[in-house]
């Protein structure tokens, strides 16, 4: 009489480990970007690629997790901004169903979902669900939360984007396609 | 990496509570704190998270990078509220009191200047609680903690794998990094932006890749040994719950109550003192 749990035990390892990379990068690894003096997170294109290959629940928890780590160890969480984390995790892992990587497919089609994907999932959290929070929690001004979700959302959006899509293709040059093996004549 | 704050062992009465009732305490906090705009509540806030800190036995020095951190964050936002929106004390208040006009859009309002004071509080009173959580709460407890007010043992299994292997990440992205520079590529600044964005992304393919590969380790482990065979499961670190803890819980439900009370007292969560 077992319920079937919907995380598998490859799900909880993953957000594990997911969320152990997306702390690494975000926190200590500082890659430098062509506008001086800031940095690229390039902690949002491994989220987009685990939500790809682990599917949404995955997505959300990696993002969240993560997220609160990274704050957790500069002293104080910002809990608006881990929320919209969350769900761009959330709304990429969606692709998951749709893309298929796990039998190594990654063509024009599978690039194009994904950057649809990634592309509504930044939308959503920079320029609706994390002004709406903060607007909620600490009513801040409007102008300057659009401000900060559109550079926000842009930065990470080209990130996932370059970072997301090149590592995808990496992942699914190491699948084995469906149907690559033929019976000889 | 001497900047990130972690566990210390310590024997304080904030250590001697048990991980649950730390993370309700932290949560609890944070909500209350995110409610309330009433400058009496957050100034108590303050004082009291304050007070728990010095209580706790921990040194300025050892969270004194923190807080400037953050207070470099927190001098930003200002900035940034003040530049996008001098006005928003107006809109908030409903009065205006100018002290002098600075230029084009730009004067100096009591109401605005009393609305950043209070978004700085709301930000202030989470920080000592957030530090005392942080630097007093043992890691390995911490799943045990999460399972036990309410979210389910995976995700806080999750949370432990994810704790356990942040150092690995760490390692395997040192070593990565070292064996591409023994290979020749350049991670210094002395390269060009675009030469260095490629080379960063010698050490993020293998690490990720690896990563990925380490998932399917772990959970073949994992599955081997039956994990999340029953619905139920038991922790090594769980401690169980004293009269201290329905203490510091209930404290924290009081703080919260307050806040709640003084939103319907004020007829929102603003406290005015401008009427």
């Amino acid at each position: 009489m077992e319920k079937k749990s919907s995380l598998s035990i490859k799900s909880i390892v993953a957000i594990g480990i997911g969320a152990a990379l997306f702390f690494v990068l975000g926190r200590f690894v500082a890659i430098p970007s062509p506008v001086p003096n800031t940095t690229i997170n390039i902690q949002y294109a491994i989220l987009g690629v685990f939500g790809v290959i682990y599917g949404p629940i995955v997505g959300i928890l990696v993002g969240f997790i993560g997220h609160t780590l990274i704050d957790l160890s500069w002293g104080s969480p910002w809990w608006s901004w881990i929320i919209a984390s969350a769900v761009f995790g959330l709304i990429v892992g969606f692709a998951r169903k749709k893309m298929d990587i796990e039998s190594g497919e990654f063509g024009k089609k599978q690039v194009i979902l994904f950057n649809v994907f990634q592309l509504v999932g930044h939308a959503v959290a920079w320029l609706a669900v994390a002004p709406v929070l903060d607007i909620l929690i600490y009513n801040e001004p409007t102008e300057k939360l659009l401000a900060q979700g559109l550079w926000a959302g842009a930065s990470n959006f080209i990130t996932t984007a370059i970072v997301g899509t090149a590592l995808l293709f990496a992942y699914a040059k190491t699948r084995i396609k469906a149907g690559s093996l033929k019976q000889e004549n | 990496m001497s900047a990130v704050l972690s566990y210390v062992e310590k024997d304080s009465f904030i250590h001697r509570l048990t991980g649950t009732a730390k993370l309700l305490f932290f949560v609890i906090w944070s909500i209350a704190a995110m409610i309330t705009y009433d400058t009496r509540v957050l100034a108590g806030m303050f004082f009291t998270g304050v007070v728990f800190f010095i209580l706790s036995g921990f040194k300025w020095k050892e969270v004194r990078f923190a807080v400037f951190f953050m207070a470099v964050l927190m001098g930003i936002n200002l900035i940034g509220i003040f530049l996008f929106s001098p006005e928003q004390g107006v809109k908030i208040y409903g009065t205006r009191h100018e002290l002098c006009h600075l230029f084009w859009r730009y004067s100096i309002v009591t109401e605005q200047l009393f609305y950043m004071f209070n978004f700085m509080m709301k930000y202030l009173v989470v920080i000592p609680v957030a530090l005392l959580f942080i630097m007093a709460t043992n890691p390995s407890e911490f799943a045990a903690s999460l399972n036990k007010i309410g979210v389910s043992y995976r995700v806080g299994y999750a949370v432990a794998i994810a704790l356990r292997y942040i150092p690995d990440v760490q390692r395997d992205y040192h070593e990565i990094s070292q064996a591409q520079q023994a290979r020749g590529v350049d991670l210094s600044r002395k390269d060009k932006t675009l030469e260095r964005l490629k080379n960063s992304a010698a050490i993020l393919f293998p690490l990720v890749l690896s990563s990925l590969q380490r998932i399917e380790f772990i959970s073949n482990a994992m599955e081997l040994r039956g994990f999340g065979k029953q619905k139920k499961r038991t922790w090594i670190m769980e401690k169980p719950f004293m009269k201290r803890d329905y203490a510091a819980v209930v404290f924290a439900f009081v703080t919260l109550a307050v806040s709640v009370l003084c939103m319907f007292n004020n007829g929102g969560r603003y406290f005015n003192p401008f009427l």
